[in-house]
Parts: C-alpha cells; structure tokens; sequence
C-alpha cells in the first residue's frame, strides 16, 4: 500500500510517500511495525493524538481494518481556511 | 457549484460578480474571504499552504453538496490557495447562494467550520526567525459541535 505522510510528519520522517509491505490488520498495527523501523518513523509517531490518519482518502481513526486498502495518510490536525 | 483548489490568485470582485450573475432566482450572496495576516512582533514573509491532492478537492465537495441540501442553497463556490503566499494575499474565498439570507449566511459558517478543521490543508508561517507549522486550534474542533 502506499503511505503518504504531510505537514512536519512529512518534514519527520523525510519522505512525502512510499509504498509499505505490510500485513498489518489495523491503521495502529501499522504504526507499531514503521515505529519500530528507525528513529525518524519513532519520533513522528510518538504522540498519535496529534496525528490524523485518511484511509483511501477518507477521514478514519487508528482502529480501522486495512484490509484492501490502497493509500494511507499521516498528518497533524488540518488548518485550512 | 464549484470547487477550485489552485495555486494562482483569484480577484475577489471578479469572482463574486460572476457567481451572482448565474442566479435570477437568488436573493442572497453570502462570501467570506480568509486573507494571510502579519504577525505582531516577528513580521511575516510568507504563509506556505500544504495539501493532499486529491482528498482536498472530495472533501470540499462533499462539505459544498451537504451544505447545498441542509441549507436549501441555489449555488456554493468553493476557492482554496496552496503555496506560497504574501501577507494580505487572500488564501481563500467562499460564496453561497439562497433564496433568503439566512440560509445564505447559515450555510457560508458551516462551510467555514468544517473547512477549517477537516479540509486537508495544513499552513506553514515563515518569519525572519524561521518557519513554524500553525497549530490546530480547540475551538475550531469545538465549532463543528452545533452542526
């Protein structure tokens, strides 16, 4: 799936995208598994209350399932406007 | 109705002219225009707008067709800037159209609230002492709770 990161969680990590092979059944079991990485991943992650997940580009929650899911986005709460 | 998410300016008369023109049967334009402030103290050089392209121009639309059927509205124009801009640049504008001010008026606040906090756009404010990514703030999140 790919994972596209924004805003200082894109700054965080280094990259704005990149595609994951991962079994994880969950938004947060995916997390756990690119924490445990490297530093940079650990860092962006470490407060998930001040991230916001889309999955498939719609707003979700760290509990939704992955199954078949395509793209998967990080980022701190919007501030458009 | 219409979503645009661009990085050129729009010239504010221009666009309201236009959007009024399409309606005979529309008493009420309600527009409400976010223009980038300077900041007291560290002047600021430039706001940079992020967004995820997109989920940006779905999620507009979406909140433009709720907003169309809750608030009975003739017409919603949606316009957001990403990039880089000036102080006193206009960031974005939105327009509604009604039959009836208030639900002209109703509909533009609501578009305004959830554009603010669940439109994926996330703003950068550089100054001479570096660049900061603007924080969300509580009441915005709160403001979505009378809808």
């Amino acid at each position: 799936m790919d994972v596209l990161y924004f805003a200082w969680v894109r700054e965080r990590i280094g990259l704005p995208r990149e595609t994951v092979e991962s079994n994880a059944e969950t938004v947060a079991d995916l997390v756990k598994e690119l924490r445990a990485r490297e530093e940079r991943y650990e860092m962006a992650f470490s407060d998930l209350s001040a991230l916001r997940v889309a999955v498939d580009q719609q707003l979700s929650d760290f509990d939704a399932p992955l199954k078949n899911v395509q793209e998967i986005a990080f980022f701190p709460p919007m501030t458009g406007g | 109705m219409r979503v645009s998410v661009q990085d050129a300016p729009f010239v504010l008369g221009d666009e309201i002219t236009a959007f009024a023109a399409g309606h005979k049967d529309m008493g009420a334009i309600v527009t409400f225009t976010g223009v980038v402030r300077d900041l007291p103290g560290d002047p600021l050089q430039a706001m940079e707008i992020e967004h995820y392209p997109g989920m940006t121009e779905a999620a507009l639309t979406e909140m433009a067709e709720t907003a169309s059927k809750r608030f009975s509205l003739g017409d919603v124009l949606i316009i957001h800037r990403y990039g880089r801009l000036a102080p006193r640049e206009m960031i974005m504008m939105v327009a509604t159209a009604a039959r009836h001010r208030k639900d002209a008026f109703e509909a533009a606040e609501f578009l305004m609230d959830y554009l603010k906090s669940r439109a994926p756009f996330w703003k950068r404010e550089v100054t001479g002492s570096g660049a900061d990514w603007v924080a969300s703030r509580d009441e915005d999140e709160a403001a979505l709770d009378r809808w």
